[in-house]
């Protein structure tokens, strides 16, 4: 009621996006998709009234800018962030979230223009860490990469529109994906920190305990891995690197990264093992270095793969900073995901995944 | 009763403007090539394929490269094949 009345009396001067008329007898919801503004599925109409209680979900001034969208390279204020939010389902206290994931997305070394741009499959992959995630009802559990929760869904949903919208990045224009992806829609999700004994990924990656935080990932997915027969954490890890080694292809290496999204199943192989998150992660690792005979163009009649001049060396799937675990997934199921990176990771200093704090 | 709506601007309110493509010159006589890498693999080896290929016809090459196909060119690299080149030959794949 507090928005509707404020939108009445004065949204309308305070608001700096340009007003966009229609008769009443307009459908909204058709006028969004007539404007060119949804990713192809119904959006909420940005009226002021949710503009306005979007808003409330930060302390950031409206006329605040985030950043430079790609491809454009527009300066985003906070404004445009919050109506872009409205419009892909978010409720106002997921702002915090989805401007981290914005600041994330927007450092250098996260190469947002690449990764719309590029042909290969990938978008941003919003993973959070910390208190905020249940504050705000994110799904850790159940379904976690999947449907139904609506904060796991608008937020990631929310970026690629802010992509799409304010920065001008549409497919056939510069998104150039040959295929795409259904985690081009969204791919956002928490992680399980219900184990104390499990070191969160906002801490292996520097942030101190009882931080919340969104790491974004270049990637899509996900992919299945499934090993209901494996008892012992060396098995389990030697049955992940057989699937770890195909992304991609299974003759690529070190190009893409991969997030390993651990199910409470599989995680009590290791957590029973006395394995920790970097003993997990150096495992894998160690697990996906082959022969590079096997690797090498031509071999088993098949033409993709690393030049011949690498045949005699031991060959690493992944860079050794390549690997990144996070738990997430229902109690039952012996059976985890595989989140691939983009290819584009040759130069692995150039191209990395991006952690930030999420503020008030 | 009001027989207006509105909605707010979710874009960035910019227009594109549309400008023709500069036509192709008769000749490359005269004229120095930009030969521009974008960091895909094997990048080189295509461009020493063209630029010998320049070289026999007498046509003045130049070889730019963007540090990684991962992002856009620096303007500083952009800029410096403006000055210094007529056209721009980019090769796009792996």
């Amino acid at each position: 009621m507090a928005e509707k009345l404020e939108a009445k009396h004065s949204g309308a001067t305070w608001l700096a996006a340009r007003k966009i008329e229609h008769a009443a007898t307009t459908d909204p919801v058709e006028l969004c998709f007539e404007r060119g503004w949804t990713d192809g599925l119904p959006v909420t109409p940005p009226t002021d009234e949710r503009v306005i209680a979007m808003l409330k979900g930060t302390r950031r001034k409206p006329d605040e800018t985030v950043g430079k969208i790609p491809p454009n390279l527009v300066d985003c204020t906070i404004e445009k962030v919050a109506i872009n939010a409205v419009m892909a389902g978010c409720k106002p206290e997921y702002m915090p979230v989805l401007l981290a994931a914005l600041e994330a997305a927007l450092e250098p070394v996260f190469t947002l223009h690449g990764v719309l741009a590029t042909t290969y499959f990938s978008s941003p992959i919003i993973i959070v860490n910390g208190p905020i995630a249940k504050r705000i009802g994110m799904n850790s559990g159940i379904n976690a990469l999947g449907q139904g929760n609506r904060a796991n869904a608008t937020i990631g949903r929310a970026l690629n529109l802010i992509v799409r919208n304010v920065g001008g990045g549409r497919p056939g224009e510069a998104d150039r994906a040959t295929l795409g992806a259904p985690s081009k829609y969204t791919l956002c999700f928490a992680e399980d920190e219900s184990d104390p004994a499990w070191q969160p990924l906002s801490a292996a990656r520097g942030f101190a305990p009882g931080t919340s935080t969104v790491t974004l990932f270049q990637g899509h997915g996900p992919e299945a891995f499934v090993d209901q027969k494996s008892r012992t954490p060396e098995a389990l890890t030697k049955s992940f690197a057989m699937s770890l080694v195909k992304i991609g292809h299974p003759k690529l290496v070190q190009s893409a990264r991969a997030v390993v999204v651990l199910s409470p199943e599989h995680y009590a192989i290791y957590r029973e093992a006395g394995w920790d998150r970097a003993r997990i992660e150096r495992a894998l690792y160690e697990a996906t270095i082959r022969p590079g005979a096997e690797l090498v163009a031509g071999a088993d009649g098949v033409g993709e793969g690393i030049p011949a001049s690498r045949a005699n060396e031991q060959v690493p799937k992944f860079h050794e900073d390549g690997l990144m675990v996070v738990r997430a997934g229902g109690a039952a199921g012996l059976f985890s995901a595989i989140l691939p990176g983009w290819l584009a990771g040759r130069n692995r200093t150039e191209l990395q995944p991006v952690t930030k704090e999420i503020r008030p | 009763m009001n027989n207006l709506s509105f909605l707010r601007d979710p874009t960035a309110e910019t227009e594109a403007v549309m400008r023709a493509r500069r036509a192709p010159p008769a000749s490359l006589d005269g004229l120095t090539l930009a030969l521009f890498e974008i960091g895909k693999t094997r990048s080189d080896e295509f461009f020493d394929s063209v630029e010998k290929r320049m070289a026999e016809r007498g046509i003045k090459t130049r070889r730019y490269a963007k540090p990684t196909n991962a992002k856009v060119a620096p303007q500083e690299v952009v800029d410096r094949v403006v000055a210094e080149a007529d056209l721009v030959l980019i090769g796009l794949s792996d």
